[in-house]
């Protein structure tokens, strides 16, 4: 047989496979490094085996943080979801408005996230902030430094508030690429509003629906400065995720061996879900015959 | 100038597109590859732009071996279904692109993008509009300026023109191959209508299932097909077929009706084959003692204005009749219909085409 | 089923038409018979599209009414008019099943699930897809798909009105033969009013009992293919309907006699004396070759060979006449000549069919 492959491109993926090097697996091979050695500072490092790792999965400590991570994203992908679709389905397909609410629907994504939790934070507050004073002039008791449902509830729907855009700005791309004749023949068949949605919309959809699902929920998994900077991660440890947790353990305890074992697990929990992910919508895909 | 493909096949997962070809294209011939979709026609020419690389097999331009050469070194120009322009450039710019790559003069640019765009019909006020400002057939007309100008040797037409209104299409069509028979390069036009291989002329190619089936000048391919497959990619309407018996020297049409084993027929051997014949050849009248004759029902008509279509059901078969003038017939009801047997083609159980009409044959 | 009556009907894309060019679709008067098929034939932007989404309801005219049965529906929505689609594209909903796609307007009309069941088979057997029944549309081919929206089409007994919008675009050539038989021996079967728009004259001439040809918004001529072909109204339509179009020449025409390019040809009938622009207009199947000096001198420039038989290019003093030869039949050099058959000539003046007088 001929050689038919042009090993040139070999060489043109090159620089990016030493960057790739320098920028991950270099740093994810130290974490490595960290979970199966102690020290007891010096720079005189211990071998210790699955030490950490098994110190970690007995700690309650990490699989509460654990469980309040789950139900976290759990309950803002249930939120997010649904509506950003809804918002979606409503906004208008062309002319000003629009682009208009394209522009009022991007903007949440465009502010940074520490300034999104400072907003919140201030917003929230009892004495200055336009909601938490509000709510308490209304004679409801909100306090999200010392209420663990206020500091939920107010963590929640910072995130909602930030992300939702995302999921209705991919919905509506979706949408949007739906043939007029499709709702046509909708209103021939005298389909109602909801089979619509049903039988024509979600099915052309379903795509980018899973990516904005598994986007949401790699981002929202791996949540840290926001809820960081409006609750600490308080009251007590309610709003404390798992990324919340890890940094307190490496740097403020300087635990670096359990913090590496954790860091390892929590990488691997979010590989699995991805794949999981991937496979489904390939096979999503694959039965659309592409 | 010549392109030759030596056993070049290609598999995409596990599934073969393209079974192992051999095609030698000379400088200066029409080439169409003729099939139904997906029966390989825009894998090939994948290949023999170098777009693709085989399998197996050897891409050999000019004598030199150019496969798994890149398509950008070699001297390929390719015009698609759908119309292909740079949305920003305006005409002008767009069919002096490939010019502009080679880096001729700038006075060479203008006579040849001129006489390109003269030769395709787009008056000289469009050169300076954008394409999307033109119609579809003048924005395919644009593509095709494109691909002239480029004076590559190799141009590939991939069903350019499926995309544009009938009666555009009709004279698109008659204008190509004079415009392309000038140029001097090896050109491929891949289509799904056999209609517009006669009209192209030059060489046909029938694909089915990733193969080529038969290549050769085109009106030899289509009145005399080696095998029932090229016949039935080759007619539109599609060709009608009768399951026939050789027995005692005499070929057996069933209804007790026989021909001697003369003519096209002498030497078949005893045993059972399957006749066809083209639309156009079945006739309402018994035009002479010789011609057969067949009871049918009649499904559907379909009148053209000058011709008419006839459906028949003969024995569970499907036969389509292309009569010359207007019939207003009774729908359902019985039908007589005569054959001339020497526009019947005898092929043999495996398809392989073992007596080629005798009308065919004699032109 | 239902008569269509198209009564003054215009339409503009303007807020406010003021000149004739500003209308898509210009002022017509039309009695569509109930059961009959009808196709809509011109080229892109001729107004065939903007007329069926008219009927559709899909558009609302600026001028003008529509009735389906006698009964005003000019500016009813889609869904009160009981019309069935088929469009460009297939669509089908690829989640469910074929039989649930069939049976998906039934459902929704809540009929009978017994019904039902026994109607979507009866369409399944029609359009050839029993088998399939029970399969996700999603990863059909195209032309299955298409043939669902056509069940899709036809499930239901009392449409109005079948409307196809180049069903057979995505369609292979040799899947279409059999879809448009389908669609014919259904049609002789049910008797549905269709309306077919298409740019094929193939397509239109083969499945409509009236083709209406349309130019430039306008209707020129509507009627049988025989007649389309036969007797064209307008240049337009000789030269859309056939291929190669019909060949017309300018001729000074004068009763019985036409001159043209010097050479006095006869027409058969009498034309009297046509003002304006005057042509001949004659098909190419009119037209014969010979040798010898009676006729019009012309050069063969090309013959195509298109199997079952021959266009023959040739040059009158610059214009080209195309002639239609049989398959077999032997094109010498030396034929130098074409003459017409007078059963095919038609005379125009500014365009438009002069009919014969009476001599």
């Amino acid at each position: 047989m001929n050689k038919t492959v042009n090993q040139k491109a070999w060489f043109l993926i090159l620089p990016v496979l030493l960057l790739v090097a320098f920028s991950a697996v270099i740093p994810l091979m130290t974490v490595v490094n960290y979970s199966v050695q102690d020290t007891f500072g010096r720079n005189e490092f211990f071998w210790a085996g699955l030490e950490w790792f098994e110190q970690m999965l007995a700690s309650e400590r990490m699989w509460n943080a654990l469980g309040r991570q789950i139900a976290f994203t759990a309950i803002i992908l249930a939120i997010q979801i649904p509506l950003g679709v809804f918002v979606a389905l409503n906004m208008p397909k062309k002319g000003f408005w629009a682009s208009f609410c394209l522009v009022l629907m991007s903007l949440p994504l465009l502010i940074p996230w520490n300034v999104v939790g400072t907003i919140w934070q201030i917003f929230g507050r009892v004495d200055i902030g336009l909601l938490g004073y509000t709510l308490n002039a209304m004679g409801i008791d909100y306090n999200y430094t010392q209420d663990f449902y206020a500091a939920w509830i107010t963590v929640v729907m910072m995130d909602v508030w930030h992300w939702t855009s995302l999921v209705a700005l991919l919905a509506y791309a979706g949408l949007q690429s739906i043939p007029d004749a499709y709702y046509q023949a909708a209103k021939i068949d005298q389909a109602g509003r909801w089979k619509v949605f049903r039988f024509i919309e979600l099915p052309k959809i379903m795509g980018v629906l899973m990516i904005a699902i598994l986007l949401r929920f790699m981002d929202s998994f791996m949540i840290y400065t926001e809820p960081f900077v409006v609750t600490g991660g308080g009251p007590g440890n309610s709003t404390t995720f798992l990324s919340i947790d890890l940094v307190k353990m490496a740097l403020g305890q300087f635990d670096l061996g359990p913090a590496a074992a954790f860091s390892i697990m929590y990488y691997l929990v979010i590989l699995l879900v991805s794949y999981v992910f991937y496979t489904v919508m390939t096979n999503l895909d694959k039965r659309d015959g592409h | 100038m010549s392109l030759i493909l030596e056993g070049v096949s290609k598999s995409v997962n596990g599934q073969p597109h393209i079974h192992a070809t051999d095609l030698e294209l000379l400088g200066g011939t029409m080439n169409v590859l003729l099939g139904p979709t997906s029966s390989g026609k825009t894998s090939l020419m994948r290949l023999m732009a170098g777009l693709d690389a085989p399998n197996t097999g050897k891409v050999i331009w000019d004598g030199k071996d150019v496969t798994g050469m890149r398509v950008q070194d070699r001297g390929v120009a390719m015009v698609y279904q759908q119309f292909i322009n740079y949305p920003s450039m305006t005409v002008y710019e767009n069919i002096a692109s490939p010019m502009r790559l080679l880096r001729k003069s700038k006075d060479q640019i203008d006579s040849a993008v001129k006489k390109a765009a003269e030769l395709m019909k787009l008056a000289p006020e469009l050169l300076a509009r954008k394409p999307l400002e033109l119609s579809g057939g003048q924005q395919q007309r644009c593509a095709l300026a494109r691909a002239l100008v480029k004076e590559a040797g190799l141009v590939l037409l991939d069903e350019p023109l499926a995309n544009l209104d009938y009666k555009l299409r009709e004279e698109l069509r008659a204008e190509i191959p004079k415009i392309f028979e000038e140029a001097g390069s090896i050109f491929v036009y891949a289509t799904t209508e056999p209609e517009e291989a006669l009209l192209l002329g030059g060489n046909t190619a029938t694909m089915w299932e990733g193969r080529i089936t038969q290549f050769g000048k085109t009106p030899i391919v289509y009145r005399q097909p080696v095998n029932a497959t090229t016949a039935r990619v080759f007619s539109d309407p599609p060709m009608n077929f009768l399951k026939v018996r050789m027995t005692g020297g005499r070929l057996h049409f069933g209804d007790g009706q026989s021909v001697p084993a003369s003519d096209a027929f002498t030497g078949l051997t005893e045993g059972n084959y399957l006749a066809g014949f083209r639309p156009n050849h079945l006739e309402m009248a018994k035009k002479g003692p010789s011609a057969l004759e067949f009871a049918t029902k009649l499904q559907v008509t379909e009148i053209t204005g000058s011709e008419t279509f006839i459906h028949l059901d003969h024995q569970g078969d499907s036969w389509v009749g292309l009569i010359h003038g207007v019939k207003i017939l009774e729908i359902g009801a019985m039908m007589d219909v005569f054959l001339d047997p020497k526009h019947v083609y005898i092929f043999a159980e495996d398809g392989t085409s073992v007596a080629p009409a005798s009308y065919a044959t004699a032109a | 089923m239902a008569k269509i009556t198209l009564e003054n009907l215009a339409h503009s894309y303007l807020p406010k038409p003021t000149r004739e060019e500003d209308y898509a679709l210009k002022s017509m008067d039309h009695d569509w018979v109930d059961g009959e098929a009808y196709a809509l034939l011109g080229s892109s932007g001729c107004g065939k599209s903007t007329l069926l989404n008219i009927i559709s309801g899909l558009l609302h005219p600026s001028q003008g009414r529509i009735l389906f049965n006698d009964k005003d529906v000019t500016m009813a929505p889609t869904t009160q008019r009981n019309i069935a689609q088929v469009f460009q594209f297939p669509v089908v909903y690829d989640t469910m099943t074929v039989r649930d796609n069939l049976a998906f307007p039934l459902r929704n009309r809540g009929s009978d699930p017994a019904y039902i069941q026994e109607r979507v088979q009866q369409i399944a057997a029609m359009i050839g897809m029993e088998a399939t029944l029970d399969r996700k549309a999603r990863g059909l081919t195209a032309d299955a798909k298409q043939k669902i929206s056509l069940g899709r089409g036809m499930v239901r007994e009392d449409v109005n009105a079948l409307l196809f919008d180049e069903p057979l675009t995505v369609i292979d050539p040799h899947m279409k033969w059999e879809l448009r038989t389908q669609l014919k021996s259904l049609h002789h079967e049910f008797g549905h009013t269709m309306i077919y728009v298409t740019h094929d004259q193939t397509e239109a001439l083969t499945f409509a009992d009236k083709v209406v040809v349309m130019f430039d918004g306008r209707v020129v001529q509507m009627g049988t293919p025989q007649q389309l072909f036969e007797t064209p109204e307008h240049t337009f339509v000789g030269y859309f309907i056939g291929s190669p179009g019909m060949n017309v020449l300018e001729a000074k025409v004068s009763g019985d006699k036409a001159v043209i390019a010097g050479t006095e040809i006869s027409l058969g009938q009498g034309f009297g004396t046509p003002t304006g622009k005057v042509e001949l207009g004659v098909r190419p199947e009119f037209v014969t070759l010979q040798s010898g000096d009676e006729g019009l001198p012309v050069t063969i420039k090309r013959v195509e060979d298109v199997g079952r038989h021959k266009i023959v290019r040739a040059d009158f003093q610059g214009i080209e006449i195309n002639i239609i030869a049989a398959e077999g039949e032997n094109i010498s050099p030396d034929m130098n000549r074409v003459v017409f058959d007078t059963a095919g000539i038609n005379i125009y003046s500014d365009s438009w069919r002069v009919a014969p007088k009476a001599a």
